[in-house]
């Protein structure tokens, strides 16, 4: 890069040429930093993230409501017993993703279930009680989702995942 | 100049490419090999401070318009919440609006360095052409980026620019009316400004392209005026001309620095910190300190019309510069009257700048006047006559005899360079600040501040009993609307943890909904909730209160200031006094006196305030001694109450003061290694070319 006839102090120079370029490249990385973490979540859209509580005694037996938690539907059914003898009848590993109905629902709370209502496929809403199994059908692709939200039937690869949540009581639940 | 270069790369994809697009000869012909002149001064690093200025407002203003609304209710709202609440928001927002006072800064000493050199002179008319219409785009840039704040400087900074251009004869109202897109400035306006702010810097950028591209075939001007003739005169770009730039661009970033870090309103307005208001024009409209020569000759000439060319006239005047000087000598160094002239005319365009941010009364008007006619003199007058009359020295035979010549005193140079860099930065930046020349009454004393100088943090018993003082007194007339509950849990704030904040969010009654139900209710506010008005709207705000609407605090220490003066301006520069705003509310809170002075006519309804300008004041004396019960034994006093008060309320306008006061100290301690080690590499480098 230079011609610099500085021979008698060939390592001190270097040193001095490598110590400023790494101080350089050190600068040039942390100045990155804030420019790329300004693309985050900013302060507000976090705090409207916080947990949510739904009352769940207006739905009826049989019915299903769509919230909105962080952008995102929350499909929360109130199954009948049919529907959750169906999801519970099919042999776990015979499922595309392996996943039994009690790992989906609260223990004595089985009537409910609680999932995000994307898509797993490319994110679309499925429309709930459609479809071959009672559960839910995505018309963008034709995924096809059971009783417990699992996948089992077209290019979705995963169940509908359950989004963390407690019940506060009986009739309510805490999403978040 | 570069011919075709002969760079050939030696890997093979890389040579694959090169055949089909010769990019990297470019850049090696263009930035490598270039031969520059060996005799260039500091004040030929300000190319590329300006490039590097270029590139750091595009690349902040493009992420900021990623948060940014361009809508007259909520920009000026946005731009809080990005200062707020998007990660680093109030360091980007600092980097761009200081940013672009350094851009101008750098462009004035880049265009006073080239009119002292004589780089305008051919073969470099079309240079400096360029170089003028770049600076025009800048200059409508800036203005339209300094709208979209919103606030009320921005507002009327709009209204008076835009009024401009109906001074043109017949058409002029159709032209207002045109840029307004509406009767007046509103929501329209704003859009296209945002519209145009993205766009300019676009175009200035391949205005700059083509700047540096006639730069390139004319060859750079150096301090000799004298063209280079041998190998000896030049050096190769790298990396003698990169380093030096380097070691330049490093200075100049600790320079910025301290304003992004240290002083990021020192050069903004306060009343910029108030939403724009279409029914109340500030006292004084004055513009961003770089506009304030041109403003000074437009107030100068008494008729409209006039006054506009005028002004128009003074920065065009600057595109026919290569031919009102006509001298053969280029530099100034050697034309001994044209040199004195320059430092003249430097003076002149600094005292302009001066009276533009004075109000337009008495003495000012007719020193604006001289020095209007002085401005327009060098050019039309002086230059064609100097060049016709004056008796150059002798310039050196070439550039390398120009080098041996001064080598024994080179050291110097460079020191004074950053001296003279400095002190014009200061007076610069410090011509603005009697831009605040408000009609105040006594100037409020100034308070000792534990988030005052570069150290200083929130005392955090002080924000918790400000905050009680607000909820107990305050904030049954002043709405805190831009703070969330959540923020008393943030770092650098009072200090609550997230349960104590979720609790005091608890006490409130926040109006929510609709719900299923479609009626509005209320539920006990959570973190997220913002502190709620006590008033629906403003105008029962306003006849609830006597006709005058109590304004919101979240940003009132930032939105008051008050005239500082001369000489104090320039010693809060290097003292990081910016404690204006907090002086000014602690003294208004304590400055309530039971009976006006004999002769000063009380309004009905109205109170007299020693600090309040014009000091007839519609808010009663809110805080008397014992009002508020504090928990940990400090005094019940007005004094006290108004000190905690007024820091609470700084931490409401400022939530982020310490982290940026602490990256602030990392930066510098950064900045400083990087300048000593470029120092050094630039001389090593530099060894064997003197």
């Amino acid at each position: 890069m230079t011609t610099a006839s500085s021979a008698d102090h060939p390592t001190r120079r270097d040193f001095l040429f490598v110590a400023t370029g790494a101080v350089a490249a050190v600068g040039a990385a942390a100045t990155v930093w804030p420019l790329v973490s300004q693309m985050n979540p900013d302060a507000s859209t976090i705090a409207a993230g916080a947990p949510i509580e739904v009352d769940l005694a207006p739905i009826a037996e049989g019915q299903d409501i769509k919230v909105f938690w962080r952008g995102k539907p929350i499909y929360i059914s109130h199954r009948t017993k049919k529907q959750i003898d169906e999801a519970r009848k099919v042999a776990v590993s015979s499922l595309p993703d392996p996943e039994s109905d009690e790992q989906r629902v609260k223990a004595g709370h089985d009537q409910w279930l609680v999932v995000i209502g994307i898509c797993t496929h490319l994110g679309c809403i499925p429309i709930a009680h459609e479809g071959a199994y009672d559960g839910f059908f995505c018309p963008c692709h034709g995924s096809v989702y059971d009783t417990s939200g699992r996948i089992r039937q077209g290019p979705a690869p995963s169940n509908l995942p359950v989004p963390p949540y407690t019940f506060v009581s009986d009739t309510k639940i805490q999403i978040g | 100049m570069s011919g075709p270069s002969d760079f050939q790369p030696t890997n093979p994809a890389l040579k694959w490419i090169e055949r089909r697009l010769p990019i990297m000869g470019l850049m090696h012909s263009s930035f490598v090999a270039y031969p520059t002149p060996r005799n260039l001064n500091y004040w030929w690093t300000f190319g590329a401070i300006l490039s590097l200025m270029l590139g750091v407002q595009i690349l902040t203003g493009v992420i900021l318009a990623m948060h940014y609304t361009p809508h007259a209710d909520l920009a000026f709202k946005s731009v809080e919440l990005i200062v707020r609440d998007v990660n680093y928001g109030w360091l980007l927002r600092n980097i761009h609006a200081s940013g672009a006072s350094m851009f101008f800064f750098a462009v004035y000493i880049h265009m006073f360095r080239g009119l002292y050199y004589g780089s305008y002179k051919e073969p470099r008319e079309v240079l400096w052409i360029l170089g003028v219409i770049i600076y025009l785009l800048m200059m409508a840039t800036g203005f339209m980026g300094y709208v979209l704040p919103w606030g009320q400087m921005s507002f009327w900074g709009a209204t008076v620019i835009t009024n401009l251009f109906s001074a043109v004869p017949y058409f002029g109202e159709s032209i207002v009316t045109l840029l307004w897109g509406g009767y007046s400035i509103g929501n329209p306006t704003l859009n296209r400004f945002f519209s145009l702010h993205y766009l300019l810097p676009f175009v200035i950028a391949g205005v700059v392209v083509l700047h540096v591209w006639a730069l390139h075939v004319a060859g750079q001007n150096n301090p000799a005026g004298v063209e280079p003739k041998t190998e000896k005169d030049t050096v190769p770009f790298t990396p003698y001309a990169t380093m030096k730039d380097m070691f330049g661009v490093s200075c100049f970033m600790l320079f910025f620095a301290w304003f992004i870090f240290y002083m990021p309103n020192y050069l903004g307005d306060a009343d910029n910190y108030n939403p724009a208001n279409p029914g109340v024009t500030p006292a004084h409209i004055v513009p961003e300190w770089y506009y304030l020569p041109f403003y000074a000759i437009l107030r100068s000439i008494p008729n409209k019309l006039a006054g506009v060319i005028a002004m128009f006239g003074a920065i065009i005047i600057l595109a026919f510069l290569p031919w009102l000087d006509s001298a053969k000598t280029r530099s100034s160094k050697y034309r001994p009257l044209a040199k004195q002239f320059f430092w003249m005319f430097v003076v002149v365009c600094i005292g302009l700048g001066y009276l533009g941010a004075q109000p337009p009364e008495g003495i000012y008007v007719i020193v604006g006047r001289i020095l209007t006619v002085c401005y327009f003199a060098y050019f039309l007058i002086l230059l064609p006559l100097l060049s016709r009359i004056e008796k150059p020295r002798p310039v050196p035979n070439s550039i390398a005899d120009d080098v041996l010549a001064k080598s024994g005193r080179k050291s110097a140079t460079m020191a004074s360079a950053v001296i003279a860099l400095l002190v014009a930065g200061g007076l610069f930046a410090g011509s603005v600040q009697d831009a605040r020349a408000e009609d105040h009454g006594a100037s409020p004393p100034g308070q000792k501040w534990s988030f005052s100088g570069p150290f200083g943090k929130f005392d955090r018993g002080a924000l918790q009993r400000g905050l009680k003082v607000y909820k107990e007194v305050c904030s049954s007339c002043h709405g805190l609307s831009y703070v969330a509950f959540r923020n008393l849990a943030d770092a650098g704030g009072p200090g609550y943890s997230v349960a104590q904040a979720a609790a005091f969010a608890s006490e409130y009654k926040i109006k929510d909904g609709p719900n299923d139900q479609g009626e509005m209710f209320e539920r006990p506010g959570r973190p997220a909730d913002y502190f709620p008005s006590p008033f629906p709207n403003e105008q029962a705000a306003r006849v609830a209160n006597g006709g005058a609407a109590p304004p919101d605090l979240s940003l009132i220490p930032k939105a008051r200031s008050y005239k500082r003066g001369f000489p104090m301006f320039l010693i809060d520069f290097f003292t990081q006094y910016q404690e204006q705003g907090p002086d000014y509310v602690a003294a208004l809170l304590q400055g309530y006196e039971d009976k006006a002075p004999a002769g000063f006519n009380l309004p009905e309804g109205s109170y007299y305030n020693k600090y309040f300008p014009g000091h007839a004041i519609k808010m009663p004396k809110p805080l008397n001694d014992g009002q508020v019960t504090y928990d940990d034994g400090s005094p019940a006093t007005v004094a006290q109450y108004a000190k905690d008060v007024t820091t609470f309320l700084m931490w409401t306008a400022e939530p982020h003061m310490e982290a940026r006061k602490q990256l602030g100290l990392q930066v510098f301690v950064f900045l400083i290694l990087l300048t000593v080690l470029l120092y050094f590499t630039k001389k090593k480098v530099w060894a064997n070319a003197h």
